[in-house]
């Protein structure tokens, strides 16, 4: 059960919570469809701490805390923030444990929110730390594949882009390695993903490295596309050696088997040409969408509805 | 005949450590802080033979008798190391060092971007998930460090 804890890693939420996040979320997806608000959050306060730019999780978590009748009070970056004074990340958690009942934060520092989580009394929830996690888009990930497909298990899903830097595909890969999916992925060769990354699966995971991005493009069920991180790259001509080094267009996007979707976490940079939102494997928008109940269930299921 | 005799006096109260893999005794020294102005008599034999290794390195210090952190630091740097508390010239206990499942404070994360090594009021805190070959894991980034890592840490 999630309730009072803290989600740092995809990890800290076990199969029966996902599960029992599916559910939660088709419930929260109907309440929005409807039009309706609930009050279940009305005496809680969430403090959100972005360091980092954000668009689509800071702003569904906000909005999915306003649509369960609680508050939210934020920090939008470190330079508004006592961090620019020299604070460290540790007292200003100690301070929000104080004026809040959840604290969401996201960090450009790996480990960040588990540090967080240790000088919380208060439920602490990763929106994104560095390179390492960023379990509530895998969350809302696992909830747009299993909307669509109806399940998980079966489904061969392929990632490409930044698999080395790219913590979505972290989180992603380490959940559905739970599942019995068959997972291929494509980068180039200085974004693959990391040891640490693979060392953590289990053995009997079906995993592929492929460099064949029209074959798999045609074989796959959800093909999972990243952004090339800019920020990420220490080395700026390594990152000039691969911006660009794939994209899907129309004709490529065509290629995709007929029920088969297109997800990337947002935002893109030229992975995905405009063209192919028309398409009816585009899905990338509603996977943002999802994040509105996806992240409704979870702070209702840590916080309660006393 | 090759003269296999190890050419280190023997210790009339301290501590010896053998079995250190050969080249890593200066690296367990350091440790142990013992430098220039050492108050103890120290022994240190490089490359000497070993049966069960081919070489080795050995350490024996007079009146130093070792703290756990320390054990646990030198396992990170010879984990088959062999400890002998010796009294009056004899051994009155041996025993290996074992690396611990949790290494708090021991070592600094190999990932620069991990939030430890920062300003924050942490020590590293490090999971053993595996003694050989040895590899920890960050509690805080969860990067794995393997031996070469941790002896860089150091």
């Amino acid at each position: 059960m999630l309730k009072n804890k803290s989600v740092v890693s995809i990890d800290d939420v076990s199969d029966e919570d996902i599960l029992e996040v599916f559910k939660v979320s088709d419930q929260m997806s109907k309440l929005i469809s409807e039009g309706k608000k609930s009050e279940i959050l009305s005496s809680r306060i969430m403090a959100t701490f972005f360091y980092e730019p954000s668009t689509r999780t800071r702003l569904s978590f906000e909005s999915a805390m306003h649509r369960l009748g609680g508050s939210v009070i934020s920090v939008s970056e470190a330079s508004s923030s006592s961090v620019a004074k020299g604070e460290t990340l540790a007292d200003t958690i100690r301070m929000a444990d104080a004026y809040s009942d959840v604290i969401v934060i996201r960090h450009p520092l790996e480990g960040s929110a588990r540090l967080a989580s240790k000088f919380s009394s208060k439920p602490v929830v990763n929106a994104g730390d560095g390179a390492g996690q960023h379990p509530t888009q895998t969350l809302l990930d696992l909830y747009t594949i299993k909307k669509e497909f109806g399940k998980l298990d079966g489904l061969k899903i392929s990632m490409v882009g930044d698999l080395k830097y790219g913590r979505t595909v972290h989180s992603l890969i380490r959940a559905l390695s739970r599942f019995d999916v068959e997972i291929n992925l494509i980068s180039p060769s200085i974004l693959r993903i990391p040891q640490h990354v693979m060392s953590r699966l289990p053995a009997r995971t079906k995993i592929t490295i492929s460099d064949n991005i029209e074959e798999d493009i045609e074989n796959s069920d959800v093909f999972y596309v990243t952004r090339i991180q800019k920020e990420r790259f220490t080395d700026q001509n390594e990152y000039r050696s691969v911006i660009g080094s794939y994209s899907i267009d129309g004709g490529l996007a065509g290629k995709m088997k007929k029920n088969a979707i297109l997800m990337h976490p947002l935002p893109r940079i030229d992975e995905i040409a405009p063209e192919v939102d028309y398409m009816p494997q585009a899905r990338y928008f509603k996977e943002a969408a999802n994040g509105i109940p996806v992240r409704m269930a979870l702070l209702s299921m840590i916080l309660g509805g006393e | 005949m090759v003269d296999k005799t190890l050419k280190i006096s023997k210790i009339k109260d301290g501590t010896v450590i053998d079995h250190i893999p050969a080249g890593k005794a200066l690296k367990v020294l350091n440790i142990l802080n013992i430098s220039e102005d050492v108050s103890s008599s120290v022994s240190i034999g490089i490359h000497v033979p070993s049966g069960k290794f081919g070489y080795k390195d050995v350490i024996k210090i007079e009146n130093r008798f070792l703290e756990k952190i320390e054990l646990d630091m030198i396992s990170l740097i010879a984990p088959e190391a062999s400890i002998s508390i010796v009294t009056d010239y004899s051994i009155k206990e041996k025993f290996n060092v074992e690396l611990p499942q949790t290494l708090l404070g021991l070592i600094n994360c190999a990932n620069q971007n991990c939030i430890t090594n920062g300003n924050e009021p942490v020590k590293s805190e490090f999971e053993t998930i595996s003694r050989n070959p040895i590899s920890v894991r960050c509690r805080y980034c969860e990067r794995e460090m393997n031996y070469k890592e941790i002896q860089a840490s150091m």
